[in-house]
């Protein structure tokens, strides 16, 4: 491809949601089978380079639910997330709940819509909107990238304000 | 009370003042007057925001000016960022699959 499409992420100041936003060059019947099945899954949504995902649990049917481990390659530890799928309708919509099983409390769920739009040309838009219990939930989802350490994000993020006030 | 770039920002209304002064340096009194609004009740918000170091009063001639300090705002741009190229990764990694179905696709057509 002679472009990557850009990966938008928007976090207003304040809210409880953000929104992530990325166009691909294929129908959505398509993208949202790499959405639907297993072995696609596990290729993509490990993250970043080195870290690989496994699923436990995957059902992708309303009332199912999931669990998924993701591991670094070297690092004995392990992270986990699970949820329940509310909606799994093809080609346009996936809404389930999302929890990170290594936060220091239990029943921080978030609300996962992922919605697959029709472009021209073949394309798609998917916009995935992610609701929050809390500013503070969300903010440090995002401070954490996620799975790159959640378990430490709310210290990081004190570090960033500590800088921000000095 | 603690004082960070993220509470600064929470506010629309700091968020208006900061749009408002990113535009050009404006003493007091003109900040107030733009939002219809006394310099009394105006003056809570610049009070944090100068606090949270997002705006600098900066004297010049007889006159004050509040001027937005870029840095600040930017560290509140560059929060996001690890969290982005994290799914930009992930998405770049989609691409390589996506295309793969569709040549599948293509395939099973013809």
């Amino acid at each position: 491809m002679a472009t990557r499409n850009e990966t938008k992420i928007i976090v207003e100041p304040g809210k409880q949601e953000l929104f992530i936003i990325r166009e691909f060059e294929a129908p959505r019947e398509i993208v949202f089978r790499a959405f639907s099945e297993e072995d696609l899954l596990t290729q993509w949504a490990g993250g970043p380079n080195d870290m690989t995902v496994r699923y436990e649990k995957f059902e992708p049917f309303a009332g199912g639910s999931y669990r998924f481990i993701n591991t670094i390659p070297g690092n004995p530890m392990e992270f986990a997330f699970h949820g329940v799928c509310h909606e799994h309708t093809a080609p346009e919509r996936i809404i389930q709940t999302f929890e990170f099983e290594g936060l220091p409390e239990k029943g921080h769920v978030i609300l996962e819509t992922s919605r697959f739009e029709d472009l021209p040309d073949g394309r798609t838009r998917l916009t995935v909107q992610s609701v929050f219990q809390s500013v503070a939930d969300r903010d440090g989802m995002v401070q954490s990238g996620m799975e790159r350490g959640v378990v430490d994000s709310y210290a990081r993020l004190d570090e960033l304000l500590e800088k921000a006030v000095a | 009370m603690r004082r960070d770039v993220f509470q600064a920002i929470a506010d629309p209304t700091r968020r208006d003042i900061i749009g408002l002064i990113a535009k050009k340096p404006m003493t007091p009194n003109a900040v107030a007057e733009s939002f219809g609004v006394s310099r009394q009740a105006i003056s809570k918000h610049m009070q944090i925001l100068l606090e949270c170091g997002l705006l600098h009063l900066n004297p010049q001639g007889r006159e004050r000016y509040y001027t937005v300090q870029p840095k600040k705002l930017a560290e509140v741009a560059d929060w996001i960022e690890p969290f982005r190229k994290m799914w930009e990764e992930r998405f770049d990694k989609l691409d390589n699959i996506i295309n793969t179905l569709k040549n599948e696709h293509h395939g099973n057509q013809k």
